[in-house]
């Protein structure tokens, strides 16, 4: 077991001594964060608002008033009739209209209903989408505060509400994303470059030819990327919910839980990588091509599963981070227990239980 | 056959990569505590058996012991007592000189203070540098590290490949005097070089090429297998000296060494003096003609030769 810890201190001293791995491990987690938190935002201020008030009563103004104490709308101007309407948007000097019906607030008061037609310009489905979804926050806000405790009877539309992400925050979605991402990175792609790089400048020989047992190896190398990429889970948590106020919503032991079996998924795909290549270059592409890009692309981080075609959609089964962030959103998020995500959960362990036995039976004792 | 035990024992062993037969039906046994050294160009398949004796590659055909232990079915017991030294600089360039020893130490399960008496009288030379890098030594200290890591666990067989390639002079004959006394320590050394200066150091030399062994000899010995009368010829201009004497339908033999060119004949009789004359009679000036005794390196090329023959023929 000596020889283990010296295995293992030798690892260590491998990623502290070089400084770019150093930096890798530790600032990308934070750096992309941050990114991702402050930069690459999908919430829109600023959304110049139209308003068609055939109304003209107390209700109608309070909710317009409201609008534009909201902070993301500005009342940009006043449309009178229906022709109106498209030629604003033509000119493109409106994203949304809101249209009220007449008598609006006498309608309310009688028949608790009150209709508020959203007109947005679907030739931008996303940003109508996101506007759509402000738009429907500010109404439940202002239905929330005319009859406060819930006005099941005075109803303003048919609220699409955001059950989830009522704010439609991005920070919230990037970050189980991110930490599939860096969980990957760190994981999948340190590991097999460290142990490509053994094979690469031949002390993979000198290994071998020593008393340490091939599972030693393994494991030596990939423990300290193990704590790393713990140490990297907890730091993204903490400052998602320092600086950037995500919550958790489930149970924190649980998601730290999944994220340790997401790792161990990592790790071995990192060990299977190495044990399929000899050289760190095509193990870098093939963690990059193979694992990266798919990590962003096809799990459902930046395009959503649903709206994928058949094939892409097939692909993305075999992609570790779907589930995990199936998972991650699922805690975060919604404050699903176990039993919500017990499925994911036992296709990432499946996954680690393959990809380990495949690496074991591929590890060669000697050098062909 | 002496009584004394075999250190390392080779029956038939054979091995192809592809079409390259790299080594051919091999037959060979070191006695304990020798210093052999297997001489042979790039590719004559040295590293080949060297990686096979480590238990790195698996044989083709035939079979290898090492310290009495079958290769294939023994490979744990044997890495555990041999020392092995890869061809390449196989060390960690970001760790220290220190570290590194160190490192293989504890992956030997022993530690830098066991066996520093035997590895004292290099890295005596090694510790002023020992917080520098590995990857910032020079080539000679590079080596040095590299023999002080297989050796740091005491390791009854050493397997060096070619340790002194790229190595300065100073610092090869060094490496050398370290390998004698470790001999003296009792440990069996089994090095390869493509250094013939070298190849008098050891106690006993197999010549290689091309995946067979030419003769096992000592040093001293293997030069009577060298049997025509050999020349040392000097002139003002060697090139074109060995053109002429390329062109001649008596050459056997000719090429350069040094300054010198050593030349043999195709007939037994051939003599000093008529080859002065002819020489004199075709224009060279300052022309010096001597027969000389074979060295290591002569006998490797005479025995070379047929080997060639038979492939062009």
């Amino acid at each position: 077991m000596n020889s283990f810890r010296g295995f293992l201190r030798k690892e260590f001293l491998h990623i502290f001594r070089d400084r770019r791995t150093a930096v890798i491990l530790f600032g990308m987690p934070l750096i992309q964060l941050l990114i991702f938190g402050f930069a690459i935002r999908n919430e829109i201020q600023d959304v110049k608002l139209g308003v068609y008030d055939k109304s003209r009563d107390a209700v109608t103004r309070a909710i317009i008033s409201k609008f534009a104490s909201s902070g993301y709308f500005i009342l940009s101007r006043e449309v009178h009739s229906e022709r109106e309407i498209e030629e604003a948007f033509s000119s493109g000097s409106i994203t949304e209209v809101l249209v009220f019906e007449p008598d609006f607030a006498r309608r309310l008061q009688r028949d608790g209903r009150g209709e508020v037609q959203v007109i947005t310009d679907g030739s931008n489905p996303n940003l109508s989408r996101i506007v759509s979804g402000y738009t429907a926050a500010v109404l439940h806000d202002y239905q929330e505060s005319a009859v406060p405790g819930g006005g099941r009877e005075a109803g303003v539309v048919a609220v699409p509400l955001m059950l989830f992400n009522p704010e439609l925050k991005s920070v919230d979605l990037f970050v189980p994303g991110l930490m599939a991402l860096i969980l990957m990175l760190v994981s999948a792609l340190m590991t097999s470059i460290s142990i490509t790089r053994e094979k690469e400048s031949g002390t993979m020989e000198v290994l071998l030819v020593s008393s340490l047992r091939p599972a030693q190896i393994i494991i030596g190398k990939v423990v300290p990327y193990f704590l790393l990429s713990f140490i990297n889970v907890v730091t993204i948590i903490a400052v998602a919910s320092l600086v950037f106020g995500v919550p958790c919503r489930g149970s924190l032991l649980l998601l730290l839980l999944e994220s340790l079996l997401f790792i161990v998924t990592a790790l071995s795909l990192g060990i299977f990588i190495s044990s399929v290549t000899a050289s760190q270059q095509v193990a870098m592409m093939i963690a990059l091509a193979g694992l990266l890009l798919p990590t962003i692309l096809l799990s459902g981080f930046i395009f959503p599963v649903a709206s994928m075609p058949l094939p892409l959609r097939m692909i993305s089964n075999i992609i570790p981070a779907r589930w995990y962030l199936i998972i991650v959103r699922g805690i975060m998020l919604k404050g699903a227990g176990f039993s919500y995500i017990w499925k994911e959960t036992l296709v990432l362990v499946a996954m680690s239980t393959v990809l380990m036995a495949a690496s074991v039976k591929k590890f060669k004792i000697r050098l062909q | 056959m002496k009584a004394e035990k075999q250190a390392v024992q080779l029956f038939a062993l054979a091995k192809r990569f592809g079409k390259v037969e790299a080594l051919q039906e091999m037959t060979l046994s070191v006695g304990e505590g020798e210093l052999f050294g297997f001489i042979g160009a790039d590719g004559a398949g040295k590293t080949t058996l060297l990686r096979i004796l480590a238990t790195l590659l698996l044989p083709g055909g035939g079979r290898a012991e090492v310290l009495g232990l079958d290769v294939v079915a023994s490979y744990r017991d044997i890495r555990r007592r041999i020392g092995y030294m890869p061809g390449r600089f196989s060390l960690y360039q970001d760790l220290t000189v220190e570290e590194n020893l160190r490192f293989f130490a504890t992956i030997f399960g022993t530690t830098i203070a066991e066996n520093y008496d035997l590895i004292r009288d290099i890295y005596i030379q090694l510790e002023p540098f020992k917080e520098r890098r590995a990857g910032k030594l020079s080539g000679g200290m590079k080596q040095k590290l590299a023999l002080c890591c297989a050796l740091v666990h005491r390791p009854e067989l050493l397997l060096l490949d070619e340790p002194t390639t790229g190595v300065d002079a100073v610092s090869r004959a060094e490496f050398w005097q370290m390998l004698g006394r470790l001999k003296e320590q009792g440990i069996t050394t089994l090095v390869s070089t493509p250094y013939m200066d070298e190849a008098a150091l050891c106690d006993r030399i197999a010549f290689m090429q091309e995946g067979r062994l030419l003769a096992v000899e000592t040093p001293d010995a293997i030069t009577t297998l060298f049997r025509k009368p050999l020349f040392a010829i000097r002139a003002r201009q060697t090139w074109p000296l060995i053109t002429w004497l390329r062109s001649t339908p008596d050459a056997h033999s000719v090429y350069a060494f040094g300054r010198a060119v050593h030349y043999t004949d195709n007939r037994l009789s051939a003599s000093r003096d008529e080859l002065l004359l002819s020489l004199q009679r075709q224009g060279f000036t300052d022309v010096e003609v001597q027969q000389i005794k074979p060295g290591i390196e002569d006998t490797f090329m005479a025995l070379m030769e047929p080997e060639r023959g038979e492939r062009h023929g």
